[in-house]
């Protein structure tokens, strides 16, 4: 049997956090769920950037949560898919900019 | 797209005790969730009891012109069980004395019934004011016979209810089938050219959303607010409330839920999103469901599952509101999709 390193049913375990540490852990899902409610951006606006930070951040939980989030909310899957891509090109965005650094470092050495 | 109900197609779960095993096994039997009899005895709703009857839900018949995959009714063109006219007398007869101010008329596609514009009028006759048709749109456009509907419900003020999954042809179409999605359209065109659904307009026309797969409707106004900005943009389309319906785990759903994997997760989201404040207005506390052969029923879903009323009245033939109305009501773990989240009856939200 291989133990993997995540398991999809521990998201359901994900309150229990506080067991350990309940006043951080309350803290945190109080403003959590403050977050999302709907106010300057709305639900489904927060949602779509959930998704998309979910994928930058590769975290398995939040896919899984903030993907069944959209289909509740009726996001399509171009929707999705286009969140994704914004959260992929900062990705590669933020990558390529550092870009720069190391074209000054190379003037910089370079005779 | 399945083109057969799971009757036709001799499927496991089309017999009603195998759901019922489904339902009160795994997760249930072993602990992991509680039953839903335990979980509405934490705040005090165990048993379960009818309040005042508001509405009669009459099953004019199983057959139907679409086999959409989440249907709890396993509705379809093969299935042949359609009220008799016999039994139509015998709801006249409840409708002439009944408390109930509202008759809501379901099936598979009522209007498929050959005697069902007969019906809604000696039920007007009988004194209904409030009528509602759960139309499934396409049966407009499904032949020429049907074209006039809209004026017909015209006629009779019938409250128009109408599933419609999504505002994008896909999703539409790959709950409901192809082609649905177009015909729905044209037909929701033609209910606001009579006037149904305009702004202001008595003639009343809802929309019902069910989520296409395994998960649970959002917010209601928030998803109403949405199909109307792309139905007006899109088609010009007018309606005037959207009810979010959650699928409850029975009859194809469940089969689907099995199939897919998804059953567990989703009896556990039922369970995350369990509210009690919704568990006060199940709509079994203010409906009665009577099927297409004449038995009575606290909600379609009990009726689906061949679950009779538990009183010594379970017949329309022996019809009998005061002694029906002191009844305990059926309840299993499929009740927990009316109790999740903001609640969910046939007329949307209860909490």
């Amino acid at each position: 049997m291989s133990k993997p390193y995540y398991d999809a049913a521990d998201l359901r375990k994900f309150g229990k956090i506080t067991e350990w540490s309940e006043e951080l852990g309350n803290k945190f899902f109080d403003y959590y769920g403050k977050v999302f409610e709907e106010g300057a951006l709305t639900a489904r606006e927060k949602s779509l950037i959930a998704l998309a930070v979910a994928h930058t951040e590769q975290c398995p939980y939040c896919i899984d949560a903030y993907t069944k989030d959209g289909l509740q909310r009726g996001i399509t899957k171009p929707e999705m898919m286009e969140a994704i891509h914004v959260g992929a090109a900062i990705k590669s965005g933020a990558t390529l900019v550092h870009g720069v650094q190391m074209m000054n470092k190379v003037n910089k050495l370079e005779m | 797209m399945a083109t057969k109900s799971l009757k036709a197609r001799n499927n496991d779960i089309a017999n009603t005790s195998r759901q019922m095993e489904i339902l009160s096994s795994g997760i249930f039997a072993n602990g992991e969730l509680p039953t839903f009899a335990a979980k509405i005895k934490e705040t005090g709703h165990f048993p379960l009891r009818p309040k005042k009857l508001e509405i009669l839900q009459i099953n004019l018949g199983y057959m139907c012109n679409q086999v959409c995959e989440h249907c709890h009714v396993d509705a379809g063109p093969d299935r042949k069980e359609i009220m008799t006219v016999e039994t139509m007398q015998q709801c006249l007869e409840v409708i002439k004395k009944t408390e109930a101010h509202t008759l809501d008329l379901t099936g598979g596609a009522p209007e498929m019934n050959p005697n069902f514009r007969w019906f809604v009028e000696e039920a007007a006759k009988a004194g209904i004011k409030d009528f509602i048709v759960r139309s499934n749109l396409t049966i407009i456009r499904a032949n020429k016979k049907y074209y006039d509907l809209p004026e017909f419900f015209k006629k009779h003020n019938v409250h128009v209810v109408s599933s419609m999954p999504h505002w994008t042809r896909g999703k539409t179409d790959k709950q409901r089938g192809d082609g649905v999605f177009d015909k729905s359209i044209k037909a929701l065109q033609e209910l606001n050219a009579v006037g149904y659904g305009m702004p202001g307009s008595d003639l009343k026309l809802d929309l019902v959303y069910n989520p296409s797969g395994a998960f649970l409707p959002g917010d209601q106004m928030a998803l109403e607010a949405d199909f109307k900005k792309a139905l007006k943009a899109d088609f010009d389309i007018d309606f005037h409330s959207l009810f979010a319906i959650t699928n409850l785990p029975i009859s194809r759903f469940l089969d689907y839920l099995i199939a897919s994997d998804n059953y567990e997760d989703y009896m556990h989201s039922l369970l995350d999103a369990y509210n009690p404040a919704a568990v006060e207005n199940v709509m079994c506390t203010n409906t009665i469901s009577i099927s297409w052969d004449g038995w009575l029923y606290d909600c379609d879903f009990n009726q689906m599952l061949n679950l009779k009323v538990a009183s010594k009245v379970k017949h329309v033939s022996d019809y009998n509101e005061d002694l029906l109305q002191d009844r305990n009501i059926i309840i299993n773990q499929h009740c927990y999709g009316c109790t999740a989240g903001a609640g969910s009856s046939c007329q949307g939200v209860v909490a």
